[in-house]
C-alpha cells in the first residue's frame, strides 16, 4: 500500500456504520480514511471493500452528522497503524488510542500495524510456565500458564470484574521475577466499571506498568472493532519487542461481537447464526490468536478476554465461538453467585487446556493432576446427586452417596468460595484439596494412584 | 494472460479481462503477486479466492494468468514437512523471513537442492505405465517408491543408475506410443481438487489399531475407513486426533490442522519428534506430514488444506501404504467455504452454507479407501480418514454434522457431560456407532483372542442397560432396585471407570495394546459373570463392592502394559478364590 493521500468529497451514500464514496479507483482494501466533517474534527475509517468506481468505508467514530455534501475523505495510502514506544506504560487511551489521561501524544518509538500479523505455528514455543492467580478453582483445576488465552465467560451483574482484577493483582509465575505489564482493553464498558479498574489499578500501583485503552458504552459502537486489536497491538511490543510478560485483559468481547454484527448487517451480508456475520470465528480468532510465546523471545501474551454471555446462554455465538477457539474458560456461575459464593466459578463446564503442560512434579507438585481428576469426578457426581435429592429426597441414599453429597457442599463453600480478601499458593490450594478429599474412603480416590495417596492423605478418617 | 483488479472485498477479489481463464486456475494477484485460485468467471471478469491477506490491494493492478490449477507437490522429502494450506513449507518461511507471516512468501514445497539416494528398480525396455516402480528413495525408515505418473505409458528407454538425485534430476526416460521420449523426473505435480485415480477399490481391511479402547474395542474403525469426530468445544476432538496420529498403526499420517490453534500445531512439533512410533521405533515425525493452517491464517488457503492433506495422503497410498489422515476441523473447512461463498453473494442454504456443503463433503471423504493401486495387481494401499466437527453450541442437528453422518462409517459423539465430569475420552457410548465391528471381528478372533466380539456386545449390553436402569433410579431412587439390577449398575460404572475411561496424559495408559484392551474385557466380564452367580446364590452387591478383589479392578488402565499379563492372571485368581468364598464360585 504504497499509493500516497488522496483526497474527495464525492460521499455518496451514509448508512449505519458504513459510507459509500465513488470515484475513487484505487482505494485498497484496509486502508485507513480520515474523513471530515462538515462541522469540522475528524475521524477515522477503514476501506472494508474497494472497487473501480466505489469505496466502502467504516467509519470508527460513527457516521453521525455526516453528510454527503461537504464532508470530505482523505484516504491515507496506509493501513491503520499505532505508535507505540516505551512510554506507553503507564497510560490511558481512548477506545482509538488517543490520550485520555490529559497527558500529551506518545512519541514515536516504532509504528506497528494494528491488525497485526499471524505467528507462524513453528514460530511458537508451547505454553508451560504455570502463572499462580491464587485462585484455587483456577490453580488447582483449571490452571493458567503463560501465552495461554483464557477468557471468563460470565453474566450481567457476575463479578467478572472483580475477579479480573483479582487476577490481575495476584497472577504471578512460580520461581521467577520477570518483567511483567498489564494490557487492558476495555470495548462498551460503563464508566463505573471503568472506574472500578482505573481505581484498582491506581491502588495497587498496577497503574505503573499497565496500558489502559478504554471504549465507554456511550462511546462509538464501531470504535471497538480496532479497541481490542490497539491494545494487542500494544501487547505484542512489549512482549516481543521489549521483553516483558504481559497480560492483556479484554471486556467486554460480546460488544465487540455486537460492533461486528453492525457492520455485517449494514453490508446486508449473509448471516450465520443469530445475525452474526459467518466469518466471526476468523475474525475472533484474529484476536485471540494473538496470545502466546515466540521461540528466542523473551516475553509472552497471556490473554484474559471477558466474554458476557447473553441470558447465561453458553451456546450463544459470542462464548461458543470463543471456546472453540481460546484454551479452555473460566465460567461463572449465577447459583453459586446466588448463594454468595466468591469467586462463583462453575468448575465444570471450565477448563485449562495448557494445564497439563504446566503442572506437575517440578513445576507445581506431583499430585496435581490426579487431585484434579478426583475434585473433578467427585464434586460432578456429588452434583448429579443433588439433582436427584431434590427429586426424590435423600431417604434411599448410601453411606458413600452421602459422603459425596457431603463433599459437594463443602467443596463449593470452602474450596471454591475462598473470598475476596488475598489469594492461596498453589501447594496450599492442593493441600486443600485434600483436606476434603478425606472425606472418601481410599478405594473411591480411583483417579488417584495408591502411591500418590499414600504420600498425601494426610488426616485421613481412618 | 494478464487481467485487472476491479473490486477487493476480504478473501475474494474480482478481475476483469480475464475471458479464456479457467475455472479453478491458479492466479497471481497484485503487485505482491499474492496467490489466488479462480472460482467463478462471468463474461471477462473472473472471481478469484486468494490465499493470502489482501490487505492494501487496490483496484486496477494487474490479476497474472498462470494456465495451471491448484497443485501439490508430491516426492521424496515430504514426511516430516509442515505446510500451510497451499503446500508452502512454513519452517522454510520462518527461516527466511521471520516469526510471522509476512504475504507474498514463495517457497517450493519440496527442497530442489536435496540430493536422494535413488536406487532403480525398472529394467530398461519394461513396459512403463502409471503406478511402474521406477526405483526407490529410502525416505527416513520408508522405501519412497518413484512411479510413472499418470498419462505416461510406454516403454523404458533409460532408468538412471544408482545415485544421488535431486527432485528435478532425469531418473528416466519413457518412449510413449506417439514415438516420443519423455523424462521423467521425481517429482510429481498433481491438482489437488482431483482425486489420484486407483485400479480398484477394494472391501474395508484391517482395523486401524489405535490403542485407545473405547474405539478399538467399542467402535473401531480400519485402514481405509471413514470417522467423524463431532463434539463442542473442549470435548477433546483435538485428543483424539491427536491421539491417533501418535499411537494409530497406519504406516503414515497427514495430520491437517485446519483453521485450529498454533499451539496445538506447536504441540505436535514440540511432541512428536520425541515421541516414537510403536511399529517402527522411529521418532513419530518421520512418519507424519504436518498441514498448518491455523484459524488466524488466511482462510481460503484453510479451505485448500484438506486437499493438500489428502493428495498427499494419496501419493503415499499409492506406493502401497496404509496412510491416515486427520483433519481438524471440517467445520472451519466447512465455515471457510461458506465465507467465501458469502463473498460471491451466492444463494445460502441451511445455515448460510453454500448449497454444495454436503457434496463436497461427500466427495471429500469418498477419497478414502483401501485400494488395489495402479501399477501392480498386487500393491494395496489405503487413505483412512478421520474429520473432526465443530458444531455451533455443541448441537449434532447442524448442516455439517448432518451431511458429514450421511457419508462416514465411524461416528465417536462426543459429550460435553462427559468432557464436564472429566471422563475422557468423552465418547458418548450410547449414541456413537461404527458400521465395521463385522469386518474387524475376524481380525481380532485370529490375533488376539475368540471372545472379542461377544464380550464387547456384553459389555455395551450392560451398558444400555444402565441408561435404563438410571431412568427409574431418577424416578424412585436407588434403594428400591433389585439386586440383580444393583449388580448391572455396579458393572456398568467399572466399565465406564476403568476401561472406558483412558487419560491420554497417563504415559501407562495413553496407548493400549490390543492384548490389553482384550485382557481387561476379560476380567471385567468375568468379574461380572462371578457376580451374576453370587447375586443369585443371595450375595448382596454391596458385599460383592467390599471385595478385596474388586479394588484391583479399580485402575486397570494404569498398570503398565508389561505388567499387566501377571497382574491380570493374580486378579482372575483372586476373583475365582473370593467368590468361591462367597457362595460365586460355581460361576
Ligand atoms: N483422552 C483424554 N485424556 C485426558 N484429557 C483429555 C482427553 N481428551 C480431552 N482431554 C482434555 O480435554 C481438553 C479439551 O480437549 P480438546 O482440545 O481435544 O477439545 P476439542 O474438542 O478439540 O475442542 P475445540 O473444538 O475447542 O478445539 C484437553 O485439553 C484435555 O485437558
Ligand atoms: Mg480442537
Amino acid at each position: 500500500m504504497t499509493s500516497p493521500a488522496r483526497e474527495y468529497t464525492s460521499v455518496v451514500r451514509v448508512a449505519g456504520p458504513l459510507m459509500a464514496v465513488s470515484g475513487v479507483g484505487d482505494a485498497a482494501y484496509g486502508e485507513v480514511v480520515e474523513v471530515r466533517l462538515p462541522g469540522g474534527g475528524t475521524r477515522l475509517g477503514e476501506v472494508l471493500e474497494s472497487r473501480l468506481d466505489l469505496a466502502i468505508i467504516q467509519v470508527f467514530g460513527g457516521t453521525r452528522d455526516l453528510d454527503t455534501d461537504i464532508t470530505s475523505v482523505r484516504f491515507t495510502g496506509v493501513p491503520m497503524r499505532m505508535v507505540v514506544s516505551p512510554e506507553i506504560i503507564g497510560r490511558v487511551f481512548d477506545g482509538s488510542a488517543a490520550p485520555a489521561d490529559g497527558g500529551g501524544a506518545v512519541i514515536p518509538g516504532k509504528v506497528m500495524d494494528i491488525a497485526g500479523s499471524a505467528v507462524n505455528p513453528t514460530a511458537r514455543a508451547y505454553p508451560e510456565d504455570c502463572i499462580e492467580t491464587g485462585i484455587s478453582a483456577i490453580d488447582v483445576m483449571n490452571t493458567l500458564v503463560r501465552g495461554q488465552k483464557l477468557p471468563i465467560f460470565s453474566g450481567a451483574g457476575l463479578p467478572h470484574s472483580a475477579l479480573a482484577a483479582q487476577i490481575a493483582r495476584q497472577a504471578r509465575v512460580l520461581r521467577d521475577n520477570e518483567e511483567f505489564a498489564l494490557v487492558f482493553g476495555a470495548m462498551g464498558i460503563t464508566n463505573e466499571d471503568a472506574q472500578f479498574f482505573l481505581d484498582e489499578f491506581e491502588d495497587t500501583g498496577a497503574l505503573g506498568h499497565a496500558v489502559l485503552f478504554i471504549n465507554r458504552a456511550d462511546d462509538p459502537a464501531i470504535e471497538r472493532i480496532i479497541t481490542p486489536r490497539l491494545a494487542l497491538t500494544a501487547a505484542e511490543y512489549l512482549a516481543f519487542d521489549r521483553g516483558m510478560h504481559v497480560l492483556v485483559i479484554l471486556q467486554d468481547m460480546t460488544a465487540y461481537c455486537e460492533a461486528l454484527r453492525e457492520v455485517s448487517a449494514a453490508r446486508d451480508e449473509v448471516p450465520a447464526r443469530r445475525g452474526y456475520p459467518g466469518y466471526m470465528y476468523t475474525d475472533l480468532a484474529s484476536i485471540f490468536e494473538r496470545a502466546g510465546r515466540i521461540y528466542g523471545r523473551k516475553g509472552s501474551i497471556t490473554q484474559l478476554p471477558i466474554i458476557s454471555m447473553p441470558d447465561d446462554d453458553i451456546t450463544h455465538p459470542v462464548p461458543d465461538l470463543t471456546g472453540y477457539i481460546t484454551e479452555g474458560q473460566i465460567v461463572l456461575s449465577r447459583d453459586l453467585h446466588r448463594k454468595g459464593i466468591y469467586p462463583p466459578i462453575d468448575v465444570l463446564p471450565s477448563l485449562s487446556r495448557l494445564m497439563s503442560g504446566g503442572i506437575g512434579e517440578g513445576k507445581t507438585r506431583e499430585d496435581h493432576s490426579a487431585v484434579s481428576d478426583q475434585l473433578y469426578a467427585a464434586y460432578a457426581k456429588g452434583r448429579r446427586l443433588e439433582s436427584l435429592v431434590t427429586v426424590i429426597g435423600d431417604e434411599g441414599l448410601s453411606e458413600s452417596d452421602r459422603r459425596y453429597l457431603a463433599f459437594s457442599a463443602r467443596f463449593e463453600r470452602e474450596f471454591i468460595g475462598q473470598g475476596r480478601a488475598g489469594g492461596r499458593a498453589v501447594e496450599e490450594s492442593i493441600d486443600a484439596a485434600w483436606d476434603l478429599l478425606n472425606i472418601f474412603p481410599e478405594e473411591e480416590l480411583n483417579r488417584i494412584s495408591t502411591d500418590l495417596i499414600e504420600k498425601y492423605r494426610g488426616g485421613a478418617e481412618q | 494472460m494478464t487481467g485487472r483488479i476491479i473490486r477487493i472485498t476480504g478473501p475474494v477479489v474480482e478481475a476483469d479481462g480475464m475471458r479464456g481463464a479457467l475455472m479453478y486456475e491458479v492466479v497471481h494477484v497484485g503487485e505482491d503477486a499474492l496467490i489466488g485460485e479462480i472460482i467463478g468467471l462471468s463474461e471477462d471478469v473472473a472471481t478469484i479466492q486468494v490465499y493470502e491477506d489482501t490487505t492494501g490491494l487496490a483496484p486496477g493492478e494487474v490479476v497474472e494468468r498462470t494456465g495451471a490449477p491448484l497443485t501439490a507437490e508430491l516426492g521424496p522429502g515430504l514426511l516430516g514437512m509442515v505446510y500451510d494450506g497451499i503446500q508452502r513449507p512454513l519452517e522454510v518461511i520462518r527461516e527466511g523471513m521471520g516469526d510471522f507471516i509476512i504475504r507474498g512468501a514463495s517457497f517450493p514445497a519440496l527442497d530442489r537442492n536435496r540430493m536422494h539416494a535413488f536406487t532403480p528398480v525398472a529394467e530398461q525396455g519394461a513396459v512403463a505405465t502409471p503406478g511402474t516402480v521406477i526405483g526407490t528413495v529410502q525416505e527416513g525408515n520408508f522405501i519412497h517408491s518413484v512411479l510413472v505418473p499418470n498419462g505416461i505409458e510406454g516403454t523404458f528407454v533409460r532408468v538412471a543408475d544408482a545415485g544421488d538425485y535431486t527432485i528435478t534430476g532425469e531418473i528416466a526416460t519413457v518412449l510413449v506410443s506417439d514415438g516420443k521420449e519423455v523424462p521423467v523426473t521425481m517429482l510429481r505435480r498433481w491438482p489437488v481438487r482431483v482425486a489420484r485415480p486407483v485400479a480398484e477399490k477394494l472391501k474395508p481391511g484391517a482395523p486401524l489399531i489405535t490403542g485407545q479402547r473405547v474405539i478399538d474395542s467399542f467402535f473401531p474403525i480400519v485402514k481405509g475407513g471413514t470417522a467423524a469426530v463431532p463434539g463442542p468445544f473442549g470435548a477433546g476432538k483435538t485428543v483424539v486426533q491427536h491421539q491417533l496420529a501418535k499411537w494409530s498403526d497406519a504406516d503414515l499420517i497427514v495430520y491437517v490442522g485446519c483453521g485450529e490453534r498454533g499451539n496445538e500445531l506447536a504441540d505436535v512439533l514440540r511432541q512428536f519428534p520425541a515421541l516414537t512410533d510403536p511399529t517402527s521405533g522411529e521418532p513419530l515425525m518421520g512418519r507424519t506430514v504436518l498441514i498448518g493452517n491455523t484459524s488466524n491464517m488466511p482462510v481460503a488457503a484453510r479451505e485448500a488444506s484438506v486437499y493438500t492433506g489428502i493428495t498427499i495422503a494419496e501419493y503415499y497410498r499409492d506406493m502401497g501404504y496404509d496412510v491416515a489422515l486427520m483433519a481438524d476441523s471440517t467445520s472451519r473447512w466447512a465455515e471457510a467455504m461458506r465465507e467465501i461463498s458469502g463473498r460471491l453473494e451466492e444463494m445460502p442454504g441451511e445455515h448460510g452454507y453454500p448449497a454444495y456443503l454436503a457434496s463436497r463433503l461427500a466427495s471429500f471423504y469418498e477419497r478414502a479407501g483401501n485400494a488395489t493401486v495402479l501399477g501392480s495387481s498386487d500393491r494395496t494401499g489405503s487413505v483412512s480418514v478421520i474429520g473432526a466437527i465443530s458444531p455451533p453450541g455443541g448441537d449434532f442437528s447442524e448442516p455439517v454434522t448432518q451431511n458429514t453422518l450421511r457419508v462416514v462409517r465411524v461416528f465417536w459423539a462426543l459429550d460435553a457431560d462427559l468432557a464436564h465430569e472429566r471422563h475422557f475420552p468423552a465418547v458418548n457410548w450410547l449414541t456413537s456407532y461404527s458400521l465395521y465391528p463385522d469386518d474387524v471381528e475376524a481380525w481380532w478372533n485370529e490375533q488376539v483372542g475368540e471372545r472379542w466380539g461377544e464380550m464387547r456386545r456384553e459389555m455395551m449390553a450392560i451398558l444400555q442397560k444402565e441408561s435404563e436402569l438410571e431412568e427409574i433410579v431418577q424416578l424412585v431412587g436407588p434403594d428400591v432396585l433389585p439386586e440383580d439390577d444393583k449388580l448391572s449398575l455396579h458393572i456398568a460404572e467399572y466399565i465406564r471407570e476403568s476401561f472406558l475411561i483412558q487419560s491420554a496424559f497417563d504415559p501407562a495408559d495413553t496407548f493400549c495394546a490390543p492384548e490389553k484392551q482384550y485382557m481387561m474385557m476379560q476380567l471385567i466380564t468375568d468379574y461380572a459373570r462371578y457376580g451374576r452367580v453370587a447375586v443369585a446364590n443371595g450375595m448382596l452387591v454391596s458385599a460383592i463392592v467390599a471385595l478385596p478383589v474388586a479394588k484391583r479392578l479399580l485402575r486397570l488402565g494404569a498398570v503398565p502394559g508389561a505388567e499387566f499379563r501377571n497382574y491380570f492372571e493374580e486378579t482372575l485368581r483372586e476373583m475365582k478364590e473370593a467368590f468361591h468364598g462367597s457362595g460365586g464360585g460355581t460361576a
